[in-house]
């Protein structure tokens, strides 16, 4: 392989990771369930891609299965899954709650974003230099802002959304560490995330049964607290 | 160098003469999206010449900003079409004068006194449009900012002619992260300055909603003419800078010979056309924004261009 197509597929992974980034700061401002589903879609494609293109680099033929499990898994089974156990009435609001305004969110989450390249190219950098370039920073900043979109969101779709989220940023810094992970870890992380997927489902309808709508946010106002209106207005 | 001078006059006459052509081609693109014939792609030469022979209204309790702006709005783009590379990739006779950001300077004294002039008629529909456009101005500063910034990190200048090589040699530059996002960003940015659909509507006629096209609700006859033809100018030299600095710096003159530089025309007007064909889908595809919504549009840019920075900072 010749320095320029290594060049150039480095670049290419450094495309697929910051393209990445951005979609977990879409995740964080979108207003719409199921534009955070379709977010959340394309930022596992930029993984596969990611992994194919490492993979292609390095010559890992590991590297290529991660990228065709992520490619069945996340875009493919991780909806479906969604859609068979979440109530449809999620999809179709127009607005979820969210803790903060969206710009003040974004700034936070820039700011996180910021804070983990601060961590993560050091770390990178001192592990070795073919551990060097972009994957690690933004797997850190993704897993980070994933766990914002946990605490901002107040909406039950979202939150999974969230999970998954830092599930795809800590992927993402993974595939560059370590390269040839046995196949079979691969496949039960997979495996693992989408029972996750299905329990938080049916976790979910469960709750839109007991309660009446999957804006969790709103059953904090369940607790029996001074500040709370008459017990018989409340959802039960 | 007399042949530098006439090819920057050249590109003047370019930018003058292509920039009507490019809005009629575009309003004429939305039409057949929306399965309308739409007006032919020469109107808005025909506005203009109809506006130019038109009787000219002043209000007499307007001062001299409102007669001296028209003036200011044409010459600035103009001054703009100097200074950067719409057909040659070298640096031309008035190319010394400012790099990328003296070009924001300019292009920012023309919204400057566009502003000054809507509120000097009491019109009060002109001051709405003036505030609004000053509130989506302040949100897009930061975001050119932050690309003027990354940009001449990247290239280690802010002179344009310099900065278009950097991003195509060697070829793997044009894939990396911070490329990819500053043209995201300065994409954005251009449908703000622009006045484009999803921050405003161009074509629309609700005095209460418009953003860009109120500031010359007040002219009419030669300086609403200088005004719109410097509004069309104004967008195609955004254009330029889009795809000749930061997306597509081929197809542009090399050699100092009248014959490459005429070649360079259709090549740059190609170009164009392929932009307007994606601001058409663009355009066509969302709606505008509710106003207090395009703090968040502009917030996405800026987060989009801070992405491109951190990227090239720490990852160089």
């Amino acid at each position: 392989m010749s320095v320029a197509t290594k060049e150039l597929l480095e670049n290419l992974n450094a495309l697929a990771a910051g393209l990445f980034l951005l979609t977990a700061f879409g995740i964080v401002a979108m207003r719409q369930a199921r534009g955070c589903l379709n977010l959340f879609i394309a930022q596992s494609l930029l993984l596969a891609a990611s992994a194919a293109l490492l993979g292609l680099r390095y010559h890992s033929g590991h590297l290529y299965g991660v990228a065709l499990v992520n490619l069945i898994s996340k875009p493919i089974i991780v909806p479906w899954l969604l859609r068979r156990t979440s109530p449809a009435e999620i999809y179709t609001r127009r607005e979820i709650d969210q803790v903060l305004n969206i710009p003040a969110a974004l700034l936070i989450a820039l700011a996180l974003a910021i804070g983990a390249y601060f961590v993560g190219t050091p770390l990178a950098n001192a592990v070795g230099p073919e551990f060097r370039g972009p994957n690690v920073p933004i797997g850190i900043a993704v897993l980070l802002l994933g766990a914002f979109t946990l605490t901002v969101r107040r909406e039950a779709l979202s939150l999974l959304i969230g999970l998954l989220v830092m599930e795809n940023g800590a992927f993402l810094a993974g595939i560059s560490i370590a390269r040839d992970l046995g196949m079979l870890v691969e496949l039960a992380i997979a495996t693992d995330g989408l029972i996750i997927v299905f329990i938080m489902g049916v976790l979910v309808r469960a709750v839109q049964k007991q309660a009446g709508t999957t804006a969790v946010g709103e059953l904090a106002s369940l607790k029996e607290t001074a500040t709370m209106p008459a017990a018989d207005e409340g959802p039960l | 160098m007399i042949a530098r001078i006439l090819f920057n006059l050249l590109q003047v006459a370019v930018v003058m003469i292509a920039a009507p052509l490019a809005a009629g081609v575009l309003a004429r693109l939305k039409e057949m999206v929306q399965s309308k014939r739409g007006p032919s792609i020469f109107q808005p030469y025909r506005d203009l010449w109809k506006l130019f022979h038109k009787d000219e209204i002043v209000s007499e309790d307007s001062s001299w900003i409102f007669r001296f702006t028209p003036y200011i709005v044409f010459v600035a783009p103009i001054l703009v079409a100097l200074l950067i590379p719409v057909l040659t990739s070298y640096p031309l006779f008035f190319a010394f004068m400012a790099d990328m950001l003296g070009v924001g300077f300019v292009l920012a004294l023309a919204g400057f006194f566009a502003a000054l002039a809507a509120v000097d008629t009491a019109n009060p529909y002109g001051p709405i449009g003036a505030s609004r456009t000053r509130m989506v101005g302040f949100l897009a500063e930061p975001v050119f900012m932050i690309v003027f910034f990354t940009v001449s990190f990247v290239a280690g200048s802010t002179i344009p002619y310099i900065v278009q090589q950097r991003w195509v040699t060697p070829f793997a530059n044009f894939f990396a992260p911070s490329h990819v996002l500053l043209v995201l960003a300065f994409l954005m940015l251009i449908l703000a300055e622009g006045g484009r659909i999803p921050v405003d509507n161009p074509t629309g006629h609700f005095e209460l909603a418009m953003i860009d096209e109120s500031k010359s609700l007040e002219y009419s006859g030669r300086g609403f003419a200088l005004v719109k033809w410097g509004g069309q100018m104004k967008f195609f030299v955004l254009l330029c800078v889009f795809s000749n600095v930061l997306v597509t710096p081929w197809g542009l003159a090399s050699e100092q010979t009248f014959a490459a530089v005429l070649l360079a025309i259709p090549a740059v007007l190609l170009k164009v056309f392929c932009f307007l064909l994606v601001l058409v889908v663009i355009e066509s595809s969302l709606s505008k924004l509710r106003l207090f919504r395009i703090a968040e549009f502009l917030g996405a840019a800026f987060i989009t261009a801070v992405a491109a920075m951190v990227s090239q900072v720490f990852l160089s």
